[in-house]
């Protein structure tokens, strides 16, 4: 089935929300960090997560985690959601020793069955495939480029299947290219599969080119908008 | 040199010894835990000096301390630059203490050379069979924990991510170490045993690419290090743990050779 139609089919599923925050607060001890967040993340949605460094967009998306508490008000995550996480920072370093396919695979569940083994090769070989890594599963991810890296952490996120892909600013260090490949390849994902993808970034260009609707850390709270009215001044550092 | 009933002892014990340290060595590097093994084996040292002061055996006592101190770790800040600088201090501590109970000890000062330098050759049946209790234990936490342990340890931001135990796991883990420590001195002597715990491990690292390849390639140097001592030792009459620190501190040096030859090949 082509990518696009399927997009289009999913119309009058639009409205689905996965993601619903009411009054969402966060504190860190006396420090806010938000407060009375309200938002709707609709089922298959790209959307793009905004704001200054330090605005809360890292704490957020660990609230839906499960990884950080939340202070007060609501979040509701759809139970049948997995959610596929990508975390800001990695500590890969070139001495890492393991290769891209090991690195992967790190996220599979233990078995002994040989059926559940054979599964689990096919899956590995499916993901790398779908992440475009195939050529590069035997290369020491530590003596990775810096895509090839984001690749591979996309990859183990997407192995157990999620509905839901957090990923937090990993384009951020790429150059335009790479990035653009990155992209490409998540919003393939995103079309093909129906996969909601949540999108941290501080890049302009990506959230205009790739991204339906940006929410938006202003001050404590958070404003959703419409991705033609998105300008370059949300993306000014420490506004 | 199997006719001597002491060699076989000392044989079965050592190949015991070494499976469980190249095991848990592997991921002592892949968590960055190398300086914290070290200073566990200093540790260790107060520990087997107390359980000679009381009157437990040094075996006993070094279990205790490394055991208490590795917890302690566990639960202590987990921003690694200011954990090792607490640890450091609190090693310096620790070694004055074993010279302490050691001098207030009744005991000959040839028991402070075992405990430091190992005394595999003099190991009894009994002490066999403790031994291998409790590296077989460690082997058994390994098998359990082998999935979730390999995450967290080559990527533990990544587990954390998954919705991992990763707390849970880190204190599994520092007990094993805690163990190992106090196995592997009773051969190599706790003044080297993070030999034993660091550089097989951290050899496998540059010259293979996989959790199931760098154990056994960990094991396979630890193994080779300890019975080439052994031997050594048993024809040459000099001690086994200078031939095991050479053999491994030879192996390690192959090894990251190997590595820079095959960056620039
Ligand atoms: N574990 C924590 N403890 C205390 N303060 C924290 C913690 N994590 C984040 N913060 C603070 O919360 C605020 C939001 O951080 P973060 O969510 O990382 O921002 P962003 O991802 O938007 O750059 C910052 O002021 C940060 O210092
Ligand atoms: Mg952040």
């Amino acid at each position: 089935m082509d990518g696009r139609q399927y997009y289009t089919d999913r119309k009058d599923s639009e409205e689905i929300a996965v993601i619903e925050a009411k009054d969402l607060t966060k504190r860190f001890g006396k420090q806010l960090v938000f407060e009375n967040l309200n938002f709707k993340i609709p089922d298959g949605e790209f959307i793009s997560l905004i704001g200054p460094n330090g605005s809360g967009k890292t704490t957020l998306v660990k609230i839906m985690m499960g990884l950080e508490k939340k202070t007060s008000g609501e979040l509701k995550i759809d139970k049948s959601q997995t959610i596929g996480y990508v975390p800001q920072f990695r500590n890969i370093d070139l001495d890492y020793p393991l290769d891209i396919e090991q690195f992967v695979r790190l996220n599979l569940k233990f078995t002994i069955s040989p059926t559940k083994r054979r599964e689990n090769n096919e899956l590995i070989k499916t993901i790398l495939a779908k992440t475009k890594l195939t050529e590069l599963k035997d290369r020491p991810l530590g003596l990775a480029s810096g895509g090839e890296k984001q690749k591979a952490y996309l990859a183990q996120s997407l192995l157990n299947d999620p509905k839901i892909l957090i990923l937090d600013e990993s384009t951020a260090s790429l150059d335009v290219e790479v990035k653009m490949q990155l992209m490409d390849l998540v919003k393939e994902l995103n079309e093909k599969y129906n996969l909601t993808v949540i999108f941290i970034t501080h890049d302009y260009e990506l959230t205009k080119k790739y991204t339906s609707r940006a929410l938006f850390f202003k001050g404590k709270t958070l404003e959703e908008v419409k991705v033609s009215d998105v300008s370059e001044d949300m993306f000014e550092m420490g506004s | 040199m199997f006719g001597y009933e002491f060699m076989k002892e000392a044989f079965i014990a050592s190949t015991f010894i070494a499976i469980t340290a190249g095991l848990v060595g592997v991921f002592v590097v892949s968590r960055n835990m190398s300086f914290l093994s070290h200073t566990l084996s200093e540790i260790g040292f107060a520990g087997a000096a107390f359980g000679i002061l009381v009157g437990i055996s040094p075996l006993a006592g070094m279990i205790l301390f490394t055991l208490v101190s590795s917890i302690a770790v566990g639960s202590l800040s987990t921003e690694s630059s200011r954990r090792e600088a607490s640890i450091s201090a609190i090693s310096s501590l620790f070694i004055g203490l074993g010279i302490l109970f050691l001098s207030l000890s009744s005991e000959s000062s040839s028991y402070a050379t075992n405990i430091l330098f190992g005394s595999i050759v003099g190991i009894s049946s009994k002490e066999v069979n403790q031994l291998m209790i409790l590296a077989l234990f460690v082997i058994f936490v390994f098998i359990i924990f082998y999935k979730p342990l390999s995450f967290d340890s080559f990527d533990h931001i990544g587990a954390r991510a998954a919705g991992l135990p990763t707390r849970l796991l880190s204190i599994a883990f520092l007990v094993t170490l805690a163990l190992s420590v106090s196995i592997g001195a009773q051969i190599v002597g706790s003044l080297l045993v993070f030999v034993l715990l660091t550089l097989p491990g951290a050899t496998a690292k540059y010259v293979v690419h996989t959790v199931p390849k760098l154990i056994m390639v960990s094991v396979g140097l630890s193994l080779a290090g300890v019975w080439l001592g052994l031997y050594l030792a048993f024809v040459t009459n000099w001690p086994v743990t200078f031939f095991i620190s050479a053999f491994e501190v030879i192996a390690y040096f192959l090894g990251l050779s190997y590595k820079n030859w095959k960056l620039n090949h």
